[in-house]
């Protein structure tokens, strides 16, 4: 393997920097708005395609395509028969490109209703969501809907991309106008950043390149926003947490505890305690990536062996000494319902957190939420694709945090222990009895400063500056101007 | 906060569905199919699992139509420490005598591929197996879960795949099904690469350009591997200078001409390729669709 050892040290330099960071995009937006032909089209400018792929396509267009003559990108994305034969996106189709900046990628979601849960599926691994809307339809339903949702499972970065401008004379005062009636409905939403472009999908007018046909804008293209926003998370709570997916017991000489790092860092000697049993030890070893380590931290798939034995099994979490979260049996959530079945609050449902499994019951629904106003409407239950603000109760202690807070151990989703369905996603808004306030709450001025603030976890008096700044600006609708103050404010950190 | 580099956050990610998958499920296995994907799925589990050894067996369906290089290469990982690879071939296929070349690819890739698949799964009574199937392959995988559940009789109906919000995976299961496990879902064909460079993981020969015997049949190039390969009228075997940039079957698997053969020159010919890593795969040019078909028949 010479040859193998001499390319290595030849690869390093370039490999590393190729190893960039990788943004992950959501499309998202009513049916026919055009997101199958718009990241089709991205793929194709950015020459993602393969030439065998584009003969391919060539001669599907002509058996499926929607658009005459000329290549339906649609096409590209609709990976499955039915999608094709109806020309209708149903499942979440992954695809990946790259450029010279960076490397993307983007889950393709469907828009009708039906299929909100895939979208949503697709939404809560989002960075950045581009939300589509046809120029000659302006802001529906739909639209809304999934600008809640999007909102909802924290994606904090959204694109209005207002497609098929050709269609509405390229006219800056409709694009004007969509862009006031977005900014109104989603100034409660709480996104650091809305950026909104017009554009020709399927022509690719300001998508890789500039569009000659409408000087007016002066923006950036998709491809320039998606090369450039800056999408780092907001800097988590420090606490050291680790949910325990299994324990490895090789040999009588070794017992392992393995998870993914849901927050903060370990360091070899680290006074941890193991939750919900309270149980104390010191850490003797962090094993990352196949070799022993001083630390590790969030996000990377550790292994930690322990100085002193301790009874801890999948679902316990592995914390720090000195930060170590509370035990609850009760979470204040919110609910998106993915089954045809409604939820029954008599019935007990699995609750997966992370590793976590325990019997769940969802004691009290406080409210659904009104997709299109976003108010608070009287409910007992849910049904597929609603939304609502819930209390469940747990049959064990389990550890949870809020999602704002923490993505890992705030996240979740309910199972039907007879069919063995996916029935819910949810996120944790509190635990406990004294719930936190929850982003469905109607909302007035002062709930959009909250959001607003909620998203940013920076210095205090900058919030506030900040916070004041984007209601004052929120509430007028012109949320553009809100997203280039935020992105100034959040751009130094 | 640290922030992971593509291939660590990649990494992290596939760890953490194979740790799923042996917390969770009963009897797992893992196809190895000797090609990069199956090197860079096999060096992951390994790292998943130290200080141990694998908790699971490695599977390899072979069809008996493999390049040789392959079958080497597959037996010196099987006598690596910790490893135990099981060997499946589809016996009654063999008894039939179904091949590429007498039954056509789409009934040899039925038979001894989807059909030894099946009869090894239920054999040792497997409820998961890993695959290191990738997203960016073909469109119907593009669609494809990391979990796939699969029904009674391995089928696979996309209709009732489960949502998979965030890194949660339903893995409960009725008796009688089962899961495919796609770890490398998310990695393209560039990931692979860069990531065998990285971490300076063996891979079969065939992957790096050398002289091999070629013919030119259906417009692909195809090594004659050995003499069950017929020359057809009009046919010669020509010395060229070639390289595989995906593996199968060797009469199903077509060659590129390159000179390619170390590993930067592998990468910087397949960044700058504009044809697809499945191009050169006659299985999946029987008609669009055609791997959605397979996929519902039990196939990967």
């Amino acid at each position: 393997m010479a040859t193998l050892e001499a390319a290595r040290a030849h690869l390093t330099a370039s490999t590393l920097a190729q190893d960039s960071a990788q943004l992950r995009v959501l499309t998202c937006g009513s049916v026919d708005d055009g997101k199958s032909t718009l990241l089709g089209r991205l793929l194709f400018d950015t020459h993602s395609i393969a030439d065998d792929q584009l003969s391919a396509l060539d001669r599907e267009s002509r058996r499926w395509g929607t658009q005459g003559e000329a290549m339906d990108y649609a096409l590209l994305l609709d990976g499955l028969s039915a999608e094709r034969e109806q020309g209708i996106t149903i499942d979440v189709a992954y695809r990946y490109f790259s450029t010279a900046r960076r490397s993307f990628i983007v889950a393709d979601t469907p828009g009708h209703e039906q299929y909100t849960r895939n979208m949503a599926t697709g939404a809560s691994q989002a960075d950045l969501a581009i939300i589509l809307v046809d120029a000659r339809k302006g802001v529906l339903a739909q639209t809304r809907r999934h600008a809640f949702i999007v909102a909802t499972l924290g994606v904090r970065h959204a694109v209005l991309a207002v497609n098929k401008m050709d269609l509405a004379d390229f006219s800056q005062a409709r694009f004007d106008e969509i862009v006031t009636e977005f900014g109104q409905a989603a100034s409660m939403l709480g996104f650091q950043s809305i950026v909104p472009i017009p554009l020709v999908a399927r022509d690719g007018d300001n998508l890789a390149t500039r569009s000659a046909r409408m000087e007016w804008y002066n923006g950036p293209t998709l491809l320039d926003h998606l090369e450039t926003v800056d999408a780092t998370p907001p800097a988590e709570a420090a606490g050291f947490l680790l949910p325990i997916q299994l324990v490895l017991r090789p040999d009588s000489d070794f017992r392992g505890y393995a998870g993914t790092v849901a927050q903060g860092s370990v360091r070899v000697g680290d006074a941890v305690v193991a939750l919900p049993s309270g149980r104390k030890s010191t850490v003797a070893r962090v094993i990352t990536s196949g070799r022993d380590q001083a630390t590790a931290g969030a996000g990377e798939a550790v292994t930690i062996a322990l100085s002193g034995e301790i009874d801890i099994a999948r679902g316990d979490v592995l914390a720090s000494a000195a930060d170590a979260p509370r035990p609850t049996s009760r979470l204040e959530a919110t609910l998106l319902w993915m089954d045809d079945d409604a939820m029954s609050p008599t019935r007990d449902y699995a609750l997966l957190l992370g590793p976590a499994s325990a019997g769940a019951r969802v004691s009290t629904v406080r409210h659904a939420v009104d997709i299109e106003t976003y108010r608070e409407r009287e409910a007992s239950t849910l049904w597929m694709n609603e939304i609502g603000a819930v209390s469940i109760e747990v049959d064990r202690a389990v550890i949870a945090a809020s999602y704002r807070e923490n993505r890992a151990l705030g996240a979740f989703i309910l199972v039907d222990r007879a069919s063995n369905r996916t029935v819910a996603l949810g996120v944790v808004d509190g635990i406990g009895p004294e719930a936190a306030t929850t982003p469905t709450r109607r909302l007035d001025s002062r709930a959009v400063a909250h959001a607003v603030l909620s998203t940013l976890t920076l210095g205090s008096v900058t919030l506030m500056m900040s916070g004041d700044a984007a209601v004052a600006v929120g509430v007028a609708g012109a949320n553009v101007v809100v997203s280039a103050i935020l992105n100034r404010i959040v751009a130094p950190r | 906060m640290k922030m992971l580099s593509r291939l660590e956050r990649l990494e992290a990610e596939s760890i953490h569905i194979m740790r799923e998958v042996v917390a969770t499920c009963e009897n797992p296995v893992m196809l190895y199919s000797i090609g990069k994907d199956s090197g860079v799925l096999l060096h992951l589990a390994r790292k998943a699992f130290y200080p141990g050894p694998l908790p699971f067996p490695l599977l390899h369906v072979d069809t008996t139509w493999k390049f040789r290089e392959m079958i080497e290469f597959r037996d010196k990982v099987g006598r690596e420490p910790g490893t135990n690879l099981l060997v499946h071939i589809n016996q009654d296929g063999v008894r039939d005598g179904v091949g590429p070349f007498a039954s056509g690819s789409r009934v040899h890739t039925d038979v001894m591929k989807t059909q030894g698949l099946k009869q090894a799964l239920d054999k040792y009574g497997f409820d998961a197996a890993f695959g290191g199937a990738r997203r960016d392959e073909e469109k119907s995988r593009a669609k494809e879960r990391v979990f796939s559940l699969r029904e009674t009789g391995h089928r696979w109906d996309p209709r009732r795949q489960r949502p998979e919000p965030w890194a949660l995976f339903n893995t409960r299961k009725a008796k009688g099904e089962s899961f495919r496990v796609f770890p490398l879902s998310n990695w393209t064909e560039a990931d692979v690469w860069d990531y065998i460079a990285r971490e300076g993981i063996p891979m079969v020969p065939l992957y790096f350009a050398k002289e091999r015997p070629v013919v030119r049949r259906d417009g692909m190039l195809i090594m004659r591997d050995d003499d069950r390969m017929e020359l057809l009228p009009g046919e010669q075997v020509e010395m060229l200078s070639v390289r595989f940039r995906s593996l199968g079957c060797y009469p199903l698997t077509g060659a590129v001409e390159s000179e390619a053969t170390t590993l930067p020159e592998v990468i910087a010919e397949m960044r700058g390729s504009t044809v697809s890593e499945r191009s050169t795969r006659a299985i999946d040019h029987d008609g669009t669709g055609s791997m959605e078909q397979k996929k519902m028949e039990g196939y990967f």
